[in-house]
């Protein structure tokens, strides 16, 4: 089968036939990749919902090269032969991304200091590079009380973004799915509707793949600052999953055990309850070393790394 | 080789003269010189009975606000821990439980709030990293003790009195500037 040949922000790369636009740009990787708030590539039929990843179609193909009437959102559309897209270096998709994320923090509550999430949150990223500095809006937004969905998840519904995720997680990973999304539009909520418990081996997922602070783990809520935990790999034999994790440290005690996640955010593998919420003992976990974590990031903070000095004394990365 | 600066003397070991030996003439020269700082102005003053003026926005020891209602202003978000060029300071947070709404302003509050004024350079970067104005610097000065351990201030010493009558004042650290910074907290949900 004939590779297509797309290019994205004057970038060519060539993808199979039915790849998306979202996939090809992180084929190139960098900056021309959209943010993504709702598309997860490990889950079937996640993408669309959020909009934060609309790009402009300015050549539809060779055979037809006229460009999309509207911009299109990049995890749903396939790419075509000859396409041409343009995400940064269009300042209509810019501004667009601006008014969207503005939209997605219209209901938010803006609790960074308080949620567990902040310092790893997409969404913090996302307004820190494309949101406004002040709030536009006065009127109340909705809130609800956050809520136990079993002993292990807390749900604060407040700062939910309706991403689906965590719901596609639970039809596609688990069995038995017990939340979804009740109500429509402005009403719309993740809820269990009676206040069921989810109980399910594979259920803390949710909690990784969820872009913003909705879902939090119970076991870590309010222990630590991301930022002063440190990062290690670690594996244990598990019966019910790979047993690949991160263990989120502060000093020589495991404050929380999650998947490891790669650079867009997206967990490598699912892990399961049991390594997750039960074992946060060192001997339970073999460390294979500290996780990388890129240098921009807060969590990176303050944690300092042995240079390489060669004898010759010039210092190396 | 060249000289750096002509303060420099030469040294030399020659054999002393007479009147280099009995010392009296050096005596006192030196004495003239003591003499006469006895009638000059005298640099120290005797602190804590007098104190020298202050900047307007001397930084010295931290307080942590409480508001209007007497609730702690802190979450224990960590951003003046991590805004803190000298690792000074370090916090354990709690969750608020049902029936301390009077104590906290938020669902979450610090345990303990530790600053060690041994590390702590004074710059403000933490209040300007506050995003509840919990934390400032004020125009107190921070004691002296005989031992390292007492530096470390707990939160005994760093929140301000409940009585509204001995809060601290720190509006002078409230400069225009600062304030049209926060101006954008003027919503419910972001204050």
């Amino acid at each position: 089968m004939p590779l297509l040949k797309v290019t994205i922000d004057n970038i060519e790369v060539e993808v199979e036939a039915g790849t998306t636009i979202m996939n090809a740009a992180r084929k190139i990787g960098g900056s021309v990749v959209p943010p993504a708030m709702c598309y997860y590539s490990k889950l079937e039929g996640s993408g669309g919902y959020c909009r934060t990843c609309l790009v402009k179609v300015s050549q539809g193909s060779f055979k037809d090269n006229r460009p999309m009437p509207k911009l299109v959102a990049s995890c749903r559309t396939p790419v075509q032969d000859g396409m041409v897209v343009q995400n940064r270096t269009s300042p209509e998709v810019m501004d667009n991304r601006r008014a969207i994320t503005e939209f997605l923090l219209i209901n938010h509550p803006l609790d960074c200091p308080v949620c567990d999430q902040a310092g790893e949150c997409h969404l913090q990223d996302l307004s820190y590079e494309h949101g406004l500095e002040v709030t536009r809006t006065e009127e109340d937004r909705r809130t609800f009380d956050p809520i136990d969905i079993g002993d292990l998840i807390k749900l604060h519904m407040n700062r939910c973004i309706l991403c689906y995720r965590c719901v596609k997680v639970a039809d596609q990973i688990t069995d038995g799915r017990v939340h979804g999304v009740l109500g429509r539009g402005d009403h719309s909520e993740i809820s269990t509707l009676i206040q069921k418990a989810v109980d399910n081996d594979f259920s803390g997922n949710m909690i990784d793949v969820c872009p913003v602070g909705a879902l939090t783990d119970k076991t870590f809520r309010f222990k630590s600052r991301v930022w002063f935990t440190r990062p290690f790999d670690a594996h244990r034999e598990c019966s019910k999953c790979c047993g690949k994790t991160v263990l989120w440290m502060k000093g020589e005690e495991i404050l929380r055990v999650t998947g490891r996640k790669d650079k867009y955010g997206e967990l490598e593998e699912f892990i399961c309850n049991d390594c997750r919420f039960e074992h946060k003992e060192n001997v339970d976990w073999i460390v294979e070393g500290p996780r990388k974590i890129e240098r921009h990031s807060v969590i990176s903070q303050n944690h300092y790394e042995k240079l390489d000095i060669p004898e010759d004394g010039e210092e190396t990365e | 080789m060249q000289q750096l600066t002509n303060r420099s003397k030469v040294v030399s070991d020659k054999k002393m003269t007479f009147l280099e030996k009995i010392y009296l003439p050096a005596i006192v020269k030196g004495m003239a010189i003591t003499l006469k700082h006895f009638f000059k102005k005298k640099s120290t003053i005797s602190y804590p009975e007098q104190t020298r003026p202050f900047s307007e926005i001397y930084r010295g020891q931290h307080v942590l606000k409480r508001d209007d209602l007497g609730r702690e202003r802190c979450t224990a978000c960590g951003l003046c821990a991590v805004a803190c060029p000298a690792e000074a300071i370090t916090m354990i947070s709690a969750e608020r439980k049902p029936g301390e709404e009077n104590l906290y302003r938020e669902e979450k509050y610090a345990a303990t709030y530790e600053i060690n004024m041994l590390r702590c350079i004074f710059c403000g970067d933490c209040e300007e990293a506050c995003p509840k104005e919990a934390i400032f610097l004020t125009d107190r000065i921070v004691a002296s003790e005989y031992k390292r351990e007492p530096f470390v201030y707990g939160k005994d010493r760093l929140v301000e009195p409940l009585d509204p009558t001995k809060r601290i004042d720190i509006s002078k650290r409230q400069t225009e500037s600062v304030l049209k910074f926060k101006e954008n907290k003027r919503f419910a949900h972001n204050k």
